[in-house]
């Protein structure tokens, strides 16, 4: 991977993680908000089901930790393992996609 | 009189330690108690200085662990229970004794381009540039580097990536990036971004709390982080 290519990096990074803070924010006053009034499993189920708000929002959020997450573990990886070149690129790759289908089977799960 | 413990690194990578009882004397510095070991107790010691006031950077020495110009280190002021542990500066190959080898340090100011580039002959009259101007008081907080490798041997980024470029270079860099007469502010860009460049800093203020002229290397990456998200996005440096 080139410089630029790692600079962009860099810059997605950063980019994810401003999206991250305010999405952590929003996730925990909500999660605040539910569980105070004693809303069960169902109740908040029926507030998600078919609710496009909260689709784009968690779907944003999930994404921002496939983009985030990978990048933060990529110069770790390098430092501490001295794991560098290619296979770590992909192996990251690979973890991001991860993050995403799973982060989305999640936001579908309490959308559909 | 006074005795200081001192412990002397001997050797190369592979060496060991060595103790010296040293007379203890009001405002005596640590280059001040080397030149003692070397000149009446083992004039086999190597160690490197030069000017002895704080200019030339070729004194920086790791005393009780921490890197610092011997020059203008008060033996009072590292010497807590009257013993110094005086050993070469860390993430450079030691030549012998406390003598680094500094060809990979400089050598990185070159990768980084810190060669300044004008675009004025001799036949130019010279440019006029405000001291008040922004660029000009970016370039004043981070000019004074006097090149000890104080910062590079205290950076844990150094010590964990050696391709990484270090606090030093790229407060030249910037420097450079910052003069309004330089004409090669792209090419530079170019030569710190990426993971043997600034944007392998992780702000851990290492450096900028060791430079023994209180400069802040930090910052000067954080510039340089800055202009190369600038121009990723078509922005002109």
């Amino acid at each position: 991977m080139n410089a630029r290519a790692q600079a962009l990096l860099w810059a997605a990074q950063r980019a994810s993680a401003a999206v991250l803070a305010l999405c952590v924010v929003v996730h925990l006053a909500t999660m605040v908000y539910a569980i105070r009034g004693g809303l069960s499993a169902a109740e908040i189920l029926s507030r998600t089901r078919g609710n496009a708000g909260w689709l784009a929002f968690y779907s944003v959020f999930v994404l921002a930790v496939a983009v985030h997450a990978p990048i933060g573990l990529r110069p770790v990886l390098g430092e501490w393992l001295r794991w560098t070149g290619a296979s770590r690129d992909l192996a990251l790759a690979a973890l991001a996609i991860l993050l995403a289908v799973l982060g989305m089977r999640a936001v579908l799960g309490v959308f559909l | 009189m006074n005795t200081l413990k001192v412990r002397v690194w001997r050797g190369g990578a592979q060496g060991a330690f060595q103790s010296f009882d040293v007379p203890r004397h009001a405002s005596q510095t640590v280059l001040d108690v080397v030149t003692h070991i070397q000149r009446a107790l083992d004039p086999t010691l190597a160690y490197r200085y030069a000017c002895r006031v704080g200019m030339c950077g070729s004194c920086a020495m790791t005393v009780n662990g921490v890197a610092r110009w011997t020059c203008r280190t008060h033996v009072d002021k590292v010497a807590g229970e009257g013993h110094l542990e005086i050993s070469p500066l860390k993430n450079l190959p030691i030549v012998r004794d406390l003598v680094t080898d500094m060809r990979e340090f400089f050598d990185k100011w070159a990768r980084a381009k810190g060669s300044f580039a004008g675009r004025r002959t001799r036949r130019d009259d010279f440019a006029q540039i405000s001291s008040a101007s922004k660029s000009r008081k970016e370039i004043d907080a981070a000019i004074e580097c006097i090149g000890c490798a104080v910062c590079y041997a205290s950076c844990d980024v150094v010590a964990w990536n050696p391709d990484y470029l270090g606090p030093a270079a790229l407060n030249r860099a910037w420097t450079l990036i910052q003069d309004q007469r330089d004409r090669e502010k792209v090419e530079r860009l170019r030569a710190v971004e990426g993971d043997a460049g600034c944007h392998s800093c992780h702000t851990h203020l290492s450096c900028t709390e060791r430079c023994p002229k209180q400069l802040s290397p930090t910052a000067s990456i954080a510039g340089l982080k800055r202009e190369t998200l600038r121009s990723l996005f078509g922005g002109s440096p």
